[in-house]
């Protein structure tokens, strides 16, 4: 078998130009003068805005009959090692790309009256982390990604250690610690493969479509590559017992570093698992799939218990976050197509809602100075546009028919219940735990009488804020309504990727649905009385059922 | 009966002799350059360097295999150069930031740029040693002059104790070595490593317990050089006392010598050893790694964290050297010349923090740098990223290059113990960030750096991160002096 490292119908380096743009953009502030705020915000959201109008046209050039990778880019770069400068993007990727240059464009607009101070180095920081998790998303080459999975934490270090609340300098150490930890066993992880597929071929590589064609790893070491990839990427997801570094960097980082963390960073951890552990291990995939399932039912339930509790509303999405993410990560081990897809589109739900849960609660900060739940109440009545707001992105994140959440969460739920119905079980009371502690926030801080005089004169959404939560709840509507295109993009790819991690559920699909049919046409076969629905055995239906 | 002595074939020290020719001529000159005008001598040292650098480097292509002279006892290939190009570019760099320096603290004198031309000349010989006596001449020489160096502010007391300390140390180093040599040759009768060699293979005396403990003085010897863990109580008292540039001399130069000498004797002359040496080292490496990291947490003053640092670094280093292979000494090479560039930076950034009445050498000295001096701010960011490791700088690749060929060897724990050490690291490393960026400056007098230290941060700078987005140069350049052992490595 050749390996297809894809095609680039553009003919020029489009992804490269999308990710390098905002370090382009960054680099130019680094000299203009910092007394020129006003310049310096308005011409870093031009470069996010750009950025992301540039990469609009992938969706529509992108050929969904394909699971090649697409705009590709590949030359050598470090030749004594056999690294490659290798972009491209499939199904998966292109969707968190886009998702990447959406939601940076809108929380650098979030930001201009939130930052105060240094805004210079604030917005210089705000777009080398877009180059960053950018490159994440395109690279194919392990040592690539490998360089901009670490690059990515020295911008976020940054922003939520100055422009964060009171305990930001704890948060902001532990969130780079607790990554680099996990990366450093990736790092030894991936050295390993690179001498393995040396092994096996003569051929020094990083490649990944290389590594997919011909590398072959047997069993037991595949179980400890998986568990150092695992532990670098289950850190960032976060997965129960990985996510205490979430809480702290999500409550201390700034709003639009809460968004970008919320709605871009963590889907770094499970695109991981998707791009690389489920491929390139699936015999230790499939052994390991109890085990994270147990720790992603955990996660839902954990995570929505302890958002109940909160009394800070930040806090209380962010443990909604480990929660939402815990449902990701069950869909995509359920190894099944819908499972897979469902995870993929929950990532860009819980990207959009989350991040403008984030936005939500960073604008009621805004005026009040105060994110505690207590010092709220009957905001409706006072700034009724907002609490529309809030109202809408609220429901899609607990997941209401019509808007996005409901969409993701169910195509989620049933890949887990055809893989298997008692995780699905489990993973239902997250949702309604969800209902609960979203339903009961809106409540305390909206509804109600005014009880805290302080909350009478507040101002309700002005035009920037306007500007940047509009297009999200048209994202909300639009997914929730037609989520056709999205599946489109990436079904093929998921397909693909079910047929490598889980090589026997299309035989044994097509196996099932011949029988049925067969089974279907010859109904008296069997000697049954006419009309009966199914002449197949209680023990064969069962089979189906699981399979189907 | 008549001896014939062969004519040495002198072409392969010129670069050597230059470095003899230009210190005595600097030594002379300086008698007729005024007090106030001392500047002169090391701009003219650096030319020196400079030149006798490119000079060294002609050699490069002329040497796919290396060339001995003097009976054997001195040997050129690119492992030798390579190193001799890591020392020539240290001793530039630090010619660059001693310029000023020196003049802030009133001891501009002329010695000072010929005894660190000594000291390199004393490396140079160093890595060219293919017998254990010349690599022990190599030694003092290095030393010599570097006791002097360590104590050139004699006024300062902590300056004096550094020196002193230095200077006992430097006994001990003298009279393990020595020692280590002396046995080796009452067992194998030679102190050439060919010899050596050939004779440890011949009578397989790879468990000749005289061998066993002569490796074991070797060690010592050459751990103490490198500050490896146990013998790494000296490090923080002398980086602390000494004059900054010197410590960032000695904190690249002398380690980088002691560890190419190290990987020659242990390759080259005992290379049979290697089972006894491989757990000797196992265990050095775990112990300094860990050592150097978790000491270096509870430091203050700047100086002393980069001292345990090295320490910690020194550990990174072993993991090359244990893994005997390639990659390892890839690793090393590169490894060394990222050091240099990211070391010397720090370092030279605590000696732009030099003011008047102000050492600079203590964290609190960095508060607020990002506000008052936002480029040198980004600078040492640069700097910290490399040291603990983090892309895109050289710091990485180079960290990347040891990793890899410790996982080559099949050393996945010890491998795993330098990964949790470059988690610690980290931490104490962005101390110095979060009190640059997060922590507001305190009103300090204006910093006055010289044109010389500017410089000599652009270029390492520049270096940390060209070589680190775009490593293949120099990383080919490494490759290639792992030639010389190729026969003998795994």
């Amino acid at each position: 078998m050749q390996p297809n490292f894809g095609t680039n119908v553009f003919g020029f380096p489009i992804l490269s130009l999308i990710t390098y743009l905002p370090l382009a953009g960054a680099i130019f502030i680094l000299f203009v003068n910092k007394e020129k705020v006003k310049f310096i915000k308005y011409f870093a959201f031009g470069v996010a805005l750009v950025d992301f109008l540039i990469s609009v046209p992938l969706w529509f050039a992108f050929d969904r009959t394909t699971w090649h990778f697409q705009f590709v880019e590949r030359f050598s770069w470090i030749k004594a090692l056999g690294v490659e400068y290798y972009f491209g993007v499939d199904g998966i990727s292109l969707l968190l790309f886009l998702l990447t240059t959406f939601l940076t464009a809108i929380a650098v607009l979030s930001s201009f009256n939130y930052i105060k101070e240094r805004d210079k180095e604030y917005y210089i920081a705000m777009l080398v982390l877009e180059t960053g998790m950018l490159g994440v998303f395109a690279a194919l080459d392990l040592f690539l990604f490998y360089v901009f999975w670490e690059v990515m934490l020295v911008p976020m270090y940054f922003l939520i250690g100055i422009w964060g609340y009171e305990r930001r300098l704890y948060a902001a150490i532990k969130f780079f610690l607790y990554t680099l930890f996990g990366s450093l066993f990736m790092l030894i992880a991936i050295i390993s493969m690179y001498f393995l597929y040396h092994h096996t071929t003569g051929e020094w590589s990083f490649n990944y479509v290389k590594w997919l064609t011909y590398m072959h790893i047997p069993g037991g070491f595949q179980f400890w590559l998986f568990l150092a990839f695992f532990l670098g990427f289950a850190i960032k997801v976060p997965l129960f017992p990985f996510h205490t570094w979430l809480p702290d960097a999500h409550v201390e980082a700034p709003t639009a570093g809460s968004v970008i963390l919320a709605g871009v960073l963590l889907k770094m951890g499970t695109y991981g698992f998707v791009r690389f552990s489920l491929p390139l291990f699936p015999e230790a995939t499939r052994y390991f799939i109890p085990f994270i399932a147990l720790l992603s039912i955990i996660a839902i339930i954990y995570g929505a218990l302890c958002a109940l509790a909160q009394e800070d509303m930040k806090k209380l999405v962010a443990y909604s976050s480990v929660s939402h993410m815990g449902l990701v990560m069950l869909a995509m081990f359920a190894l099944n197509p819908m499972g897979i897809q469902g995870s993929v589109l929950q990532m860009l739900n819980h990207g959009v809602s989350t991040g403008a849960l984030f936005l939500i609660v960073g604008i009621i900060y805004e005026r009040r100075h105060t994110r505690l739940i207590r010092e709220f109440g009957g905001l409706s009545k006072v700034v009724p546009v907002f609490a529309t707001f809030f109202m809408i992105t609220m429901l899609s994140s607990i997941g209401l028919p019509g808007l996005n959440g409901f969409i993701g969460e169910f195509t989620c739920l049933a890949g887990v219940f055809k893989y298997n119905w008692r995780y699905a079980a489990f993973a239902v009371t997250g949702v309604i735990l969800g209902a609960a502690y979203m339903l009961w926030l809106y409540q305390r801080t909206m509804f109600g009488r005014i009880t805290n005089p302080k909350n009478i004169g507040i101002a309700d959404m002005n035009l920037r804020e306007w500007f940047y939560m509009t297009p999200l709840v048209i994202t909300f509507i639009w997914i929730g309504i037609y989520p056709k295109p999205i599946f489109n993009i990436m079904k093929v790819t998921v397909d693909h990727l079910v047929e490598q991690v889980n090589p026997t559920y299309f035989n044994q699909k097509a196996q099932h649905e011949a029988r049925l049919k067969k089974a279907l046409l010859n109904p008296t076969k069997s000697g049954d009385f006419a009309g009966t629905p199914s002449p197949l055995k209680v023990s064969e239906r069962e089979k189906i059922h699981g399979l189907d | 009966m008549s001896v014939t002595v062969p004519m040495p074939n002198l072409s392969l020290i010129v670069p050597e002799a230059l470095m003899v020719v230009l210190a005595c001529g600097l030594l002379m000159v300086d008698l007729f350059i005024p007090r106030d005008r001392k500047r002169v001598v090391g701009y003219l040292a650096l030319a020196g360097v400079i030149v006798v650098g490119l000079v060294t480097a002609t050699y490069w292509g002329k040497l796919a295999h290396p060339a001995t002279t003097f009976s054997g006892t001195f040997v050129l290939d690119r492992f030798a150069l390579f190193f001799k190009e890591v020392f020539l570019f240290t001793t530039a760099i630090t010619i660059l930031i001693s310029l000023k320096y020196l003049e802030i603290e009133r001891v501009s004198l002329g010695e000072y740029y010929a005894l660190m031309l000594f000291c390199t000349l004393g490396m140079m010989v160093m890595v060219s040693g293919a017998d254990l006596i010349v690599i022990y001449l190599g030694i003092e020489t290095m030393a010599l002059s570097v006791y002097v160096l360590a104590g050139f502010m004699k006024f300062d007391n902590k300056c004096t104790e550094a020196a002193l300390k230095y200077f006992l140390l430097g006994v001990f180093i003298s009279g393990f070595l020595l020692y280590g040599i002396a046995l080796i040759y009452a067992a194998t009768g030679s102190t050439q490593l060919d010899k050596i060699a050939a004779v440890i293979q011949g009578r397989e005396l790879s468990d000749d317990p005289l061998l066993i403990l002569s490796m074991f003085m070797l060690a010592t010897g050459f751990g103490l050089e490198i500050a490896m863990a146990p013998f790494h109580f000296w490090a923080p008292d002398v980086y602390e006392g000494a004059p900054t540039p010197i410590t960032a001399f000695i904190s690249v130069a002398p380690k980088a010598a002691a560890f190419a000498a190290l990987v020659r004797v242990f390759y080259h002359g005992i290379q049979l050893l290697e089972p006894h040496w491989q757990v000797l080292l196992w265990v050095v490496c775990a112990v300094t790694m860990t050592i150097g990291n978790v000491t270096a947490l509870l430091q203050k003053n700047v100086k002393r964290m980069l001292a345990y640092s090295s320490v910690a670094h020194a550990g990174y280093l072993l993991l090359g050297v244990l893994a005997a292979n390639q990659v390892g000494i890839q690793g090393i090479a590169f490894y060394f010349f990222a050091y240099a560039f990211m070391n010397m930076g720090a370092f030279g950034l605590v000696i732009y923090l030099r003011r008047e009445n102000i050492v600079g050498d203590d964290i609190d000295d960095f508060k607020g740098l990002a506000q008052t001096h936002p480029l040198l701010a980004v600078v040492m960011v640069v700097f910290l990223l490399s040291l603990a490791g983090i892309p895109p700088t050289a710091g990485f690749v180079g960290k990347f290059l040891l990793f890899a060929a410790a996982i080559k060897a099949g050393f996945y724990w010890l491998v795993a113990i330098a990964a949790l050490n470059s988690v610690v690291a980290l931490f104490y490393y962005f101390r110095i960030a979060k009190a640059m960026y997060m922590q507001n400056p305190e009103p300090l007098p204006q910093l006055s750096p010289g044109k010389g230290l500017v410089l000599a941060l652009v270029v390492v700078g520049v270096f940390t991160l060209f070589f680190g987005i775009y490593p293949q140069p120099l990383m080919s350049l490494a490759k290639d002096t792992a030639h010389t052992f190729m026969m003998f490595l795994s």
